[in-house]
């Protein structure tokens, strides 16, 4: 094993930074209809690198659906996305590979280890000299020492964890988090919290979504606000405080 | 593009039934009148002139569905749709049609209501399909997921179908040898040649004039449903102006 | 890494899980042997035609497993959300749905292989004849290959264990059909006459296996 003096980025490709200008999201005018409800009515987006964005709203105002859109494991339907300048409908292979999701359900396999879960993800990934970037990852999320345990044995906030590094895992240059602070405890959001800062850093995105405003507010630059499908609110995180987001929110007048 | 008397849409609709009523009471009068009662089957041969177009219509719907189904999955339109959904309803109940004649038929020649030979039993699977296009339809949930759902069972059903009827020929044959087309000409008279195209003639008219009906009562059915999510939507922005 | 490696990423998860949890073999593999042993009550599979009627009881027994099978495999991955995991990645939807056919293959194969032997035990029929085999072999393929892709679509409905057989049964009329006389050809000694039954089932699991992994993507978008 070499010696590392100045560590390699741990999130993103450092070439990333070479374009600045090209946003890492641009959502335009994304309608969803799940049969005879309208989940987003036209919602607008744009995530430049480095940035940190929150996506809030009360239960069912569409932020779930917004980031099954973003992550293209769903189709708008009507409107246009563009993942670091690549159309998803045509390009959604190459699109997917520069996504990490953090979600409700953790996407690992119970009864493989948490390194086969991982050598697994690696290899749909194409991630080049898996084995010392599976070290690296588990080392970052701390679970090196229960690499060759089943996944069924891990609480949930190690599974949180382990999602985490399998999001991070190849690399992407846009990560998605949807209600990451639900699942971890207090290790792991301080854990989250260095690892989306560590991307911005080197010039990756982040877009999350969550109820816990003094959260959102300490953890990201900008907030955009969701109501029933349509975006009601966007600022800069710094110019807004909880209060004005629960009105916002409209859980206080 | 509702009918109305006197639109085009209504003409042609009008114009085809009128057609399609003329040419199905010639071909009733000469399958029961006209054409000449069969040597060895006696009269319950006629069943013959109802029961081929019919199974003929019953598979040439499926066909359709199936292009429907290719249809939606490329362009995405309801349109595409509409046609598979109105061809497999049709196509349901022409199959079923084609059963019953088939039994009604068989039951004076061969002295059974079922044979398993190679028509009748691709015809009865054919039938299950369609039954599950419509269990697959309820059960899909939405309209986006049931049409994409059915449009895969259908292009897979239309192809398995020829499939179907070749591995069952193989195994077992009783239906009555190629009456039509034997080398030499038609293996029957000719006044029970021309009846038999006339009536297959009736029937594709009937067919065409059914789906005609068909898509678009469905097309209305669409747009009232789409015209009632539109409220829908319209009150909710007011509910949300008054909140925000 | 080429499409075979991640076809075989896919299976070889499925085949850990499965080592791990025997989940579905076990089941599989008893459901199978009870209904070739529960025929015999049902139908005289001790006479002297009984290469016949065993085919199809064999044939019977193992269309029932491995349709526990592949409706079982994919109501896991569904309901556990891995479905989702899977498709994040970026790979091409086909792959994916030959990943998920070789898992299940694999299974069926593998209770097969050990039920067959037991078939001809107790039967006293000569199954260790390579054209019985190859039937099986095929029609499995063609079974399982249209079972996968409606596994997963039916999984996406509210009544999934009433469609999947629905909507399999009629599909793979050729295959049973097929299957089945070829392995009692080749159990009654006539091999040569099986060779058209084993070009039908080569040509249908050609045709479909094509058309499954076409359509597969268009059955998983939301």
């Amino acid at each position: 094993m070499s010696e590392v003096q100045s560590p390699a980025p741990i999130v993103s490709r450092p070439h990333d930074l070479a374009e600045p200008r090209v946003p890492r999201v641009r959502a335009v005018a994304i309608t969803k209809r799940f049969g005879n409800r309208m989940a987003l009515r036209g919602v607008d987006l744009v995530v430049r690198p480095g940035e940190r964005l929150a996506l809030l709203g009360p239960n069912g105002a569409g932020k779930t659906t917004l980031l099954r859109i973003l992550a293209t494991l769903s189709r708008p339907t009507s409107g246009s996305l563009e993942i670091d300048g690549l159309p998803v409908e045509r390009a959604a292979l190459e699109a997917r590979r520069r996504i990490g999701v953090v979600a409700h359900q953790p996407y690992l396999y119970e009864d493989l280890t948490a390194a086969e879960n991982l050598r697994f993800y690696a290899r749909m990934y194409d991630v080049p000299d898996p084995d010392q970037r599976i070290f690296e990852v588990l080392t970052l999320v701390g679970l090196d020492e229960r690499r060759d345990d089943r996944v069924r044995s891990f609480s949930r906030g190690m599974q949180q964890r382990l999602a985490l590094g399998r999001a991070i895992l190849h690399r992407p240059s846009l990560l998605m988090l949807d209600e990451p602070d639900s699942g971890l405890d207090r290790g792991g959001m301080a854990l989250l919290a260095g690892t989306v800062a560590e991307h911005a850093a080197a010039g990756g995105s982040t877009v999350i979504t969550t109820h816990d405003l003094g959260f959102a507010l300490g953890a990201v630059d900008r907030v955009l606000v969701l109501r029933a499908g349509r975006v009601t609110l966007r600022a800069n995180a710094l110019d807004l405080d909880v209060a004005g987001l629960d009105r916002a929110l409209g859980f206080t007048r | 593009m509702v009918q109305r008397r006197g639109s085009a849409m209504g003409r042609v609709s009008a114009g085809l039934g009128v057609v399609t009523a003329i040419v199905m009471a010639a071909a009733l009068y000469m399958m029961f009148i006209y054409a000449p009662t069969d040597a060895v089957q006696g009269q319950p041969q006629r069943i013959f002139y109802i029961h081929v177009p019919i199974a003929t219509i019953a598979f040439l719907s499926s066909f359709v569905l199936a292009v429907g189904g290719i249809g939606y999955l490329v362009r995405r339109s309801q349109r595409w749709d509409r046609l598979a959904r109105a061809s497999a309803e049709i196509g349901l109940i022409f199959t079923t049609l084609v059963l019953l004649t088939g039994s009604l038929w068989g039951r004076p020649i061969w002295g059974t209501w079922w044979t398993w030979d190679a028509r009748l039993t691709t015809t009865l699977i054919l039938w299950f399909i369609y039954l599950g296009y419509f269990m697959l339809r309820a059960y899909a949930g939405d309209a986006d997921r049931a049409a994409r759902y059915s449009a895969v069972l259908g292009i897979i059903g239309a192809i398995d179908v020829p499939i179907i009827y070749l591995s069952v020929d193989w195994w077992r044959t009783l239906h009555p040898g190629p009456v039509l087309f034997t080398s030499g000409g038609p293996a029957m008279p000719g006044s029970m040649f021309v009846t038999f195209m006339v009536s297959l003639l009736a029937f594709t008219l009937l067919y065409v004039w059914l789906m005609y009906q068909k898509y678009m009562i469905e097309s209305v059915k669409d747009r009232v449903a789409e015209r009632q999510f539109q409220l829908a939507e319209r009150q909710a922005e007011i509910r949300e102006g008054m909140a925000l | 890494m080429n499409a075979l490696g991640k076809i075989s990423a896919v299976a070889w998860k499925d085949v850990l899980t499965e080592v791990r949890t025997k989940e579905l073999f076990a089941g599989m593999f008893v459901f199978a042997v009870l209904t070739i042993i529960t025929f015999n009550f049902a139908f005289d599979l001790t006479g002297a035609d009984r290469a016949a009627s065993g085919s199809g009881a064999l044939w019977v027994a193992f269309t029932f497993a491995g349709m526990l099978g592949l409706s079982r495999s994919i109501a896991l991955e569904r309901d556990r959300g891995s479905l989702d995991g899977l498709l994040l990645c970026p790979v091409d939807r086909g792959i994916l749905y030959l990943g998920k056919l070789a898992g299940n293959l694999l299974f069926i194969l593998v209770v097969e292989v050990i039920a067959v032997p037991i078939f001809g035990a107790l039967y006293d029929l000569p199954v260790y004849r390579p054209l019985l085999l190859l039937a099986l072999a095929l029609g499995t393929l063609g079974f399982a290959s249209v079972g996968t892709l409606f596994a997963v679509m039916a999984a996406g409905t509210q009544a999934r264990e009433v469609l999947f057989p629905v909507l399999l049964f009629p599909l793979s009329v050729p295959v049973v059909i097929s299957t089945v006389k070829a392995a009692e050809l080749a159990l009654s000694g006539q091999s040569g006459e099986a060779i058209p039954w084993l070009n039908l089932l080569v040509a249908f699991d050609l045709i479909f296996l094509s058309l499954a992994f076409l359509l597969f993507e268009r059955v998983v978008e939301e």
